[in-house]
């Protein structure tokens, strides 16, 4: 469904996205993992065709988005990052005007709101202006109006930023459906949580290439251990420790509040800590998770 | 979903959103587009009026016609000039950046020249319902009371995209609205009062004169004063047809690429 090679976007002298590989098969729900600034909304922007590419190919639907845009961006629904509602309309009316945009008439356009304001459960709300609707609500209008063409493929940037717990499972809930009904989904998240929720394959992305790609599960069998021991010492004392414990786990990793070490079995780590003398105020075994992945790959230091 | 042969041109669908907002203060619009004009016309051309048409000099100035018939048409040219940059200033770079509808838009069939026509559109149809405002006021007086208002809107709206379309493209290129303040004091204003809409520009110095020549502003006052008072031959109008439509063309081939750089980069 998307082709990519080599694909490269740069901007005066910054590269955004450096080369990168994907493919995208018929509905599958696919992500791009990655901190801020990684290339992950130019990526999006190029295959939705607003952004041409700079080099290299990418194909939608076997179509050349520099010479097909409308007839790409009319199969396919956009969520952008921010909500691009017009306040100024009332619920229905956002889902109409944007379904004339597809050149849908004016009626058909009324009978798919109706049924999109149900599916996002918004249908009390439907005469009222959008202004006041909560952060959920205005996001889940949103992807009712990247419906109204009735797209195959879906482009979702970064989906459930800023919204609180229910929002954001409501929203998973309805996304999950829409791939039931063999809706393509393209995300980008960097929420770890996101990601296995919803995506069979994601690739993690990172100042502009692609530095890991596979299922959830699998990108955390090649990339971190089964599970992860965390220990805490009196403040302070964390460091210096990295000798006295190695060889416990893979890998040990230590924090300025805590000391991570990454091992097959936390019940045993942890006995063999204290066999050798460590005593921590605390400790915690878990299992590890796209998030220890995705700090392996790209790093602990702040982007931005 | 029934095949339709019939395709609404894509620019039509850009105007479409924009009268989806309007309609909701369409009311109040309409009647400030009657009564603003009136109350203008009432408060100079009485007033003003009788102070200037009692003195016996002003009549050869004026052309023989009184104060309030040689003011009133040039309000055409005035509103539309207004009007226009009303919608092509804070109105197009909200639709850019804050309120977002041309991002919303890109993202569908539609392109960034789609864009750019729709707003012309929308544009043309602000100045026309001001225009028309003003028209139906002047079918009040004797004097202006004409046929030749009809084309006179037409001027009106040319002299409105001189400005909308350039002004458009600026608002494009635009991170924020810290100049339009000045692009209004020091463009719109002093283009408002020495473009001959209050008096005849053979009243200022040359040099001033050579320069007000310049502004689409007094090309659209003669043509909308001399439509309507019949006061004008076909070269001059077709002068000034020519000389907005300059701007107009230059408008737009700057708005196809300040929009598509803006939307598409």
């Amino acid at each position: 469904m998307i082709v990519a090679r080599d694909l490269c976007k740069r901007f005066d002298d910054f590269v955004a996205v450096d080369g990168v590989d994907f493919d995208v098969a018929p509905g599958e729900s696919f992500g791009f993992l990655g901190p801020n600034g990684a290339g992950k909304t130019s990526t999006m922007r190029m295959i939705g065709c607003v952004s041409p590419p700079t080099s290299g190919t990418l194909t939608i639907f076997g179509l050349d988005p520099t010479a097909d845009g409308p007839e790409i961006r009319g199969r396919i629904g956009v969520v952008p990052q921010s909500d691009q509602l017009d306040a100024e309309l009332s619920v229905l009316d956002n889902l109409v005007v944007y379904g004339r945009f597809f050149d849908i008439p004016r009626a058909e356009c009324r009978r798919r709101a109706a049924d999109l304001l149900e599916f996002v459960q918004l249908t009390e709300r439907r005469d009222d202006r959008v202004e006041p609707l909560s952060g959920g609500m205005k996001r889940r209008l949103t992807i009712a109006r990247s419906l109204i063409n009735e797209p195959n493929l879906m482009l979702l940037d970064e989906p459930t930023t800023g919204l609180d717990p229910q929002a954001r499972h409501v929203l998973w809930d309805r996304l999950y459906r829409l791939k039931q009904r063999g809706v393509t989904l393209v995300l980008t998240t960097h929420y770890m949580d996101e990601a296995e929720q919803l995506c069979d394959r994601l690739v993690v992305m990172d100042r502009g290439h692609i530095v890991a790609e596979g299922s959830p599960r699998s990108l955390i069998e090649q990339h971190s251990t089964r599970e992860v021991l965390e220990l805490r010492f009196e403040v302070g004392c964390n460091e210096g420790r990295d000798g006295d414990l190695a060889g416990i786990g893979d890998r040990i990793e230590t924090l300025p509040d805590r000391v991570l070490l990454y091992v097959h079995d936390g019940e045993s780590a942890l006995g063999e800590v204290h066999r050798r003398g460590h005593d921590p105020l605390g400790s915690l075994i878990r299992r590890s998770s796209l998030e220890d992945v995705f700090l392996r790959l790209t790093g602990r230091t702040l982007v931005d | 979903m029934t095949a339709r042969s019939i395709t609404t041109p894509r620019a039509v669908r850009v105007w479409e959103s924009q009268f989806a907002v309007y309609r909701r203060i369409w009311l109040s619009n309409v009647l400030g587009a009657f009564v603003q004009p009136l109350v203008f016309l009432l408060g100079m051309g009485l007033g003003v009026g009788a102070l200037i048409d009692e003195d016996p000099g002003s009549a050869s100035i004026l052309d023989g016609v009184s104060y309030l018939a040689f003011f009133a048409p040039a309000l055409l040219a005035t509103t539309a000039m207004f009007i226009s940059v009303q919608s092509s200033l804070w109105e197009t770079l909200d639709q850019f950046m804050w309120g977002n509808q041309y991002r919303a838009m890109v993202s569908t069939p539609l392109t960034a020249g789609d864009v750019a026509g729709g707003a012309a559109l929308w544009h043309a149809t602000r100045v026309g319902i001001a225009a028309t405002g003003v028209a139906v006021v002047l079918l009040f007086f004797d004097e202006t009371r004409t046929p030749a208002l009809v084309p006179a809107i037409g001027a009106a709206i040319l002299t409105g995209l001189a400005y909308a379309l350039p002004l458009s493209a600026y608002s494009a290129t635009r991170q924020d609205d810290h100049t339009f303040v000045l692009v209004i004091r020091l463009g719109l204003v002093p283009m408002f009062l020495f473009s001959g809409a209050f008096y005849p520009i053979t009243e200022l110095p040359g040099w001033l004169q050579s320069i007000v020549r310049l502004t689409p502003s007094w090309n659209g006052i003669e043509l909308c004063r001399g439509w309507v008072l019949g006061t004008i031959d076909a070269t001059e109008s077709v002068f000034h047809l020519a000389y907005l439509t300059l701007f107009v063309v230059g408008g737009w081939i700057a708005c196809r690429i300040t929009f598509g750089r803006r939307l598409l980069p």
